[in-house]
């Protein structure tokens, strides 16, 4: 088992840990924080598959640091969001709706 | 019930998934030969800068599109009148920061340079100029924050603009981003230059625009 497929197997632990906590947690910055587990966890498997052989694939790579970029930004905005709902309706988490 | 309902599903998810990256074989198309076999007409000496910005420019291009669209987005959530972060209070932080603001730019300029062809590149060298950025917002050495000018407003958009400019006039040469093989190197480090500077600026700009003053509520 080299290096490579280690930090894979570690990515996709952090990936069900992370799609649990989104799916179980109702406090909305908590769930901010397990969607960015998530993507860790899809960064490590991206990088960890492209340098199981001696080798480092390049593709993965920037494909990963394009990623990350993109998740602090959307972290961000989603955090903005977070904190004008918590000042419009004065709760960190979503309504349950009747009908869901 | 849920919980125990998740705990199976994501265990049995992780095993499958496992098991499929252990019985995985080589891929039928190898892109590590191909990467390093175009590398020498991509105008950089770096795998992972010639996958950015040349191979699958259009990436790298969409990328600063989402930054730049993030940081609209909280713009138009924020508060018209809200204040952002004040600088910080006492001496240390100030004294410390005077000193280090210019040696932040020297490495972002580094790694600017040495992302053609060594690890690094305008990605890290925006986010040690970002950091710098909101160093220099804290200690009140910039404060062009508080009301940005047309300077900030044009460098926040300067990477996403020029990057798209290159990307039209080079348009008529060939596929979308293909660029002229002897001004290749010239138009990355143009477009890797604008870019470190808007990474920079976007990504101080996202956390000092989710910074709270000490005057708001929320």
């Amino acid at each position: 088992m080299s290096t490579g497929l280690i930090f894979a197997f570690t990515g996709v632990l952090l990936f069900v840990m992370g799609i649990s906590g989104v799916l179980l947690l109702t406090h909305l910055l908590r769930r901010i924080l397990a969607f960015n587990l998530m993507g860790s966890g899809v960064f490590l498997i991206l990088v960890g598959l492209a340098q199981r052989y001696d080798i480092p694939d390049a593709v993965p790579q920037a494909m990963v640091l394009t990623g990350i970029v993109v998740a602090v930004a959307a972290t961000a905005l989603a955090l903005t969001l977070t904190r004008h709902y918590f000042t419009l309706t004065g709760r960190c988490d979503l309504a349950e709706t009747e009908d869901g | 019930m849920k919980k125990l309902l998740v705990l199976i599903a994501g265990l049995s998810f992780a095993a499958i998934l496992g098991t499929a990256m252990f019985a995985l074989e080589s891929t039928p198309v190898d892109l590590r030969l191909e990467v390093s076999a175009n590398l020498p007409l991509s105008g950089v000496d770096h795998e992972v800068t010639a996958v950015l910005l040349n191979y699958r420019g259009y990436d790298t291009l969409l990328e600063i599109a989402v930054l730049l669209l993030a940081l609209l987005g909280i713009l138009a959530v924020m508060p018209f009148d809200r204040t952002i972060a004040p600088p910080a209070d006492g001496p240390v932080l100030p004294i410390l920061a005077r000193p280090a603001i210019p040696l932040m730019v020297i490495v972002a300029l580094y790694l600017l340079w040495a992302g053609a062809f060594k690890p690094g590149g305008a990605f890290q060298a925006g986010a040690v100029l970002g950091a710098a950025g909101v160093l220099a917002h804290l200690t009140g050495l910039v404060p062009g924050w508080h009301r940005p000018r047309l300077w900030l407003r044009s460098g926040l958009a300067a990477g996403f603009a020029v990057f798209l400019c290159v990307a039209t006039a080079t348009l008529g040469h060939g596929a979308f981003l293909e660029y002229p093989r002897p001004l290749a190197g010239a138009l990355i480090l143009l477009i890797e230059a604008t870019l470190t500077l808007s990474l920079g600026f976007c990504l101080s700009g996202l956390f000092l625009l989710l910074s709270k003053g000490e005057g708001d509520k929320s």
